[in-house]
C-alpha cells in the first residue's frame, strides 16, 4: 500500500439538534501540506476538525486519518497527532515546563522537553506559571504541547485568533519549521493572512460545506481576480465572490 | 507507577499546594473546629451548674442557700431575662423564691432536670433536712468517655469526606470549564489514568490531613489513642479513596461549578446530619437504620471511633472498610463509564 493521504473525509454531516453544523463534507488533505480549513465563525470549521481530531463522532460520513479509523485504532491514531484547541486555558498554576512535561509523558515518542522550549522561544519562561504568561505566549505552549509527541499530522484550530503580530510571525515560523521537516498540518482560520502565508491549499466553509477548495494564489485568480481593479486580489474577495458576503463581520 | 501517571499526579499535588483556598480547607479548618471544641468542652473537671434566681422578696435569702452549696454559679435574672437565658441555655433552672420556692425548668432537657435536682438539694439542705446517710464516692474518669473524645474522630471522618469531594469536585469540573479535560483527551492520555491521578493525590494529603486533628485531639484534649496507628492509617486510607470515588462520580457530568457545588451539597447534606459525625446514629429511628448504617460516613466515622477510642484492630472494622472500599469501587467504575471529557 502506497502512503495514504493524512486526512481523507467523505459525505461527513454533523447535527445539534435542528442545527446542521456540518453538511455532508469531504476533503483530502496530503501527506506534507498545509492544509487551511477558511471561514467565517460558525461555518463549521471547528465541528469538522474535532471530527477530524476524533473528539466528536460524525452522524454520518467516513473519516480516515493517516490511514487509520478512530473507532479500531484510535490509540495509535493518537500517538501520531498534535491537537491544539480552540481557547484552552490550560492549567495556570503549573509551570510551562510542568505543562510540557505532563503531555510529553503520553507520548512514546517525542522530542525533549528542552528541545521544545527552544522551539517556540520560550526557554526564558521554563519556570514561570502558565496563568503569568501573555495570551501569544500561551498559544506556542499549546503548540509546543501538541508538537510534544513529534507528530505526523498537526491539528490546529485558530492558532494566532486574539494574537499581536508579532506574536503570530513567530507561531507562523514555527508551524513552517514542522512542515520543512515534512509534518502535515490541517488548521482553521479565519484570517486572510494566515491563510495565503501558510497554507499550500485551502477549503473555503461555510454552511457546513466545502464551497471552494484549491490553491489560494489560483482560488484569487480564478474568483477574487474579476472584483478587484487596482490592487491584487485576495482570499477575502474570494469568499465575498462566493457568498457576498465578507469572511468576518466587522 | 507509569510516567503519565506520575505526571499527572504530579500536576494535582502541584495544583493543590498552589492553591492557598485548598490548603486552608483542607489543614487549617480542621485545627480551627478543634480549637473551638476544645474551648466548647474544656479538659476535665466538675463545672458548676449554672442556676437563674428570678426577683423576689426572699431573693437574698435564697440566693444565699445557693451560692452556699459550692457548686452552683448564680445568676440573678430581671423578669424579661428569664425566657431568654433559659433558650440560650445561660441557666438551665430559674429558681423563683416563692415559699417554698418554684423551679421553671424545660423538663425534657437532661441538663436542666440534673439542675433543678441541685438546686433543690441545696434548698433543702439549708432549710434543715436531715440527711439520712451520707453515701461514699468514688470519682472515675473512663479515658475516651468524654464527648469531646467521641467528637473528634466524627470531625476527622467528616474532613476526610469533605476535602476529597469538594478537593476533586472542584478541580474536575474546573478542568472541564477551562476545556483541558478535552484536550487531555485529544492526546494519547488513558482516561484511567487522569482519574486514578486525582486518588493517588489525595492518598498523598490524607496523612497530615488525618494527622493533624488527631495529634491536636490527643496533645491539647487529652484525647486517649487505644488502637494502633497502623489501623487509624489503613481505616483513613480506605476511607479517603472511598470518597475519591464518589467525588469523581459526583464530578463526573457537571460543566459548571454551581451545579457540582449544588450536587455535592445534596449527597454530603445528609451525611453531616445522619453518619453521627455530632451526635451518635442510635437517635434516629429503627426504621433510618438500614439507611444511615450504608451510608460511607457512618462507616469511617464507626471504623475510626472503634480503633482510636476502643483500640479495635483492623479485623474489627472489616464490614465498615468492606462497604467504604464498596462505595469507592462503584462510584470510580461509573465515573470512569460516565465522565464527560468534553
Amino acid at each position: 500500500m502506497t502512503n495514504p493521504p493524512a486526512v481523507r473525509c467523505e459525505r461527513l454531516t454533523k447535527r445539534y439538534g435542528n442545527v446542521i453544523a456540518v453538511d455532508g463534507l469531504s476533503l483530502v488533505v496530503h501527506r506534507g501540506e498545509c492544509f487551511g480549513l477558511l471561514g467565517p465563525n460558525g461555518a463549521g470549521k471547528t465541528t469538522t476538525i474535532e471530527i477530524l481530531e476524533g473528539l466528536l463522532r460524525p452522524d454520518a460520513g467516513d473519516v480516515e486519518v493517516l490511514g487509520l479509523e478512530w473507532r479500531a485504532d484510535g490509540d495509535a491514531l493518537r500517538q501520531r497527532l498534535g491537537v491544539q484547541l480552540q481557547e484552552t486555558r490550560l492549567a495556570e498554576k503549573l509551570t510551562v515546563e510542568e505543562t510540557l512535561r505532563l503531555f510529553r509523558a503520553f507520548y512514546h515518542r517525542g522530542r525533549p522537553v528542552d528541545e521544545l522550549l527552544r522551539l517556540v522561544e520560550l526557554e526564558s519562561k521554563r519556570t514561570s506559571w502558565v496563568g503569568k504568561l501573555s495570551g501569544g505566549q500561551r498559544q506556542r505552549l499549546a503548540v509546543a504541547c501538541a508538537l510534544a509527541g513529534a507528530p505526523d499530522l498537526l491539528f490546529l484550530d485558530e492558532p494566532t485568533t486574539g494574537l499581536d503580530p508579532r506574536s503570530r510571525r513567530q507561531l507562523w515560523s514555527v508551524l513552517e519549521g514542522f512542515r520543512a521537516a515534512g509534518g502535515t498540518i490541517v488548521l482553521t482560520t479565519h484570517d486572510m493572512d494566515e491563510a495565503e502565508l501558510l497554507c499550500d491549499r485551502v477549503a473555503v466553509v461555510d454552511h457546513g460545506r466545502v464551497i471552494a477548495e484549491g490553491r489560494p494564489a489560483d482560488l484569487i485568480e480564478t474568483l477574487g481576480a474579476p472584483r478587484v481593479v487596482t490592487r491584487q486580489g485576495t482570499l477575502e474577495d474570494v469568499f465575498m465572490a462566493l457568498t457576498g458576503r465578507h469572511l468576518r463581520d466587522d | 507507577m507509569t510516567e503519565p501517571l506520575l505526571q499527572l499526579t504530579l500536576a494535582r499535588l502541584r495544583e493543590f499546594v498552589r492553591e492557598p483556598e485548598a490548603l486552608f480547607w483542607a489543614f487549617v479548618f480542621p485545627i480551627i473546629m478543634s480549637v473551638a471544641l476544645a474551648v466548647a468542652f474544656p479538659a476535665p473537671g466538675v463545672r458548676p451548674v449554672p442556676v437563674g434566681l428570678a426577683a423576689g422578696p426572699d431573693a437574698a435569702a435564697v440566693g444565699a442557700a445557693l451560692r452556699a452549696a459550692g457548686d452552683i454559679a448564680l445568676r440573678e435574672l430581671a423578669p424579661a431575662e428569664e425566657v431568654r437565658a433559659l433558650r440560650e441555655g445561660e441557666v438551665h433552672v430559674i429558681v423563683v423564691p416563692t415559699e417554698p420556692p418554684t423551679y421553671r425548668f424545660d423538663a425534657s432537657r437532661d441538663e436542666s432536670r440534673t439542675a433543678r435536682l441541685v438546686a433543690d438539694q441545696a434548698l433543702k439542705r439549708a432549710a434543715g433536712r436531715p440527711e439520712p446517710w451520707t453515701a461514699s464516692e468514688e470519682p472515675v474518669v473512663v479515658p475516651g468517655s468524654r464527648y469531646v473524645d467521641w467528637l473528634i474522630p466524627g470531625i476527622i471522618g467528616l474532613n476526610v469526606m469533605s476535602t476529597g469531594m469538594w478537593g476533586i469536585g472542584f478541580s474536575v469540573v474546573q478542568a472541564r470549564l477551562r476545556k483541558i479535560l478535552k484536550w487531555l483527551v485529544a492526546s494519547p492520555m488513558r482516561k484511567g489514568d487522569y482519574l486514578l491521578a486525582q486518588a493517588l493525590g489525595r492518598v498523598v494529603f490524607l496523612g497530615p490531613e488525618v494527622a493533624v486533628p488527631l495529634a491536636f485531639g490527643a496533645l491539647v484534649l487529652g484525647m486517649p489513642i487505644n488502637g494502633s496507628i497502623g489501623a487509624i492509617a489503613v481505616v483513613s486510607l480506605v476511607g479517603g479513596l472511598s470518597f475519591t470515588g464518589l467525588g469523581l462520580l459526583a464530578a463526573s457530568r457537571p460543566r459548571t461549578l454551581e451545579a457540582i457545588s449544588g450536587i455535592l451539597n445534596l449527597v454530603m447534606l445528609p451525611m453531616w446530619v445522619l453518619s453521627g459525625v455530632f451526635f451518635s446514629t442510635a437517635n434516629f429511628p429503627g426504621a433510618l437504620q438500614p439507611v444511615i448504617q450504608a451510608l460511607p460516613l457512618t462507616a469511617l466515622n464507626d471504623a475510626l471511633r472503634a480503633v482510636i477510642l476502643e483500640g479495635a484492630g483492623i479485623a474489627a472494622v472489616g464490614a465498615e472498610l468492606i462497604l467504604l472500599a464498596a462505595w469507592g469501587v462503584v462510584p470510580f467504575l461509573l465515573a470512569l463509564r460516565f465522565f464527560r471529557w468534553t
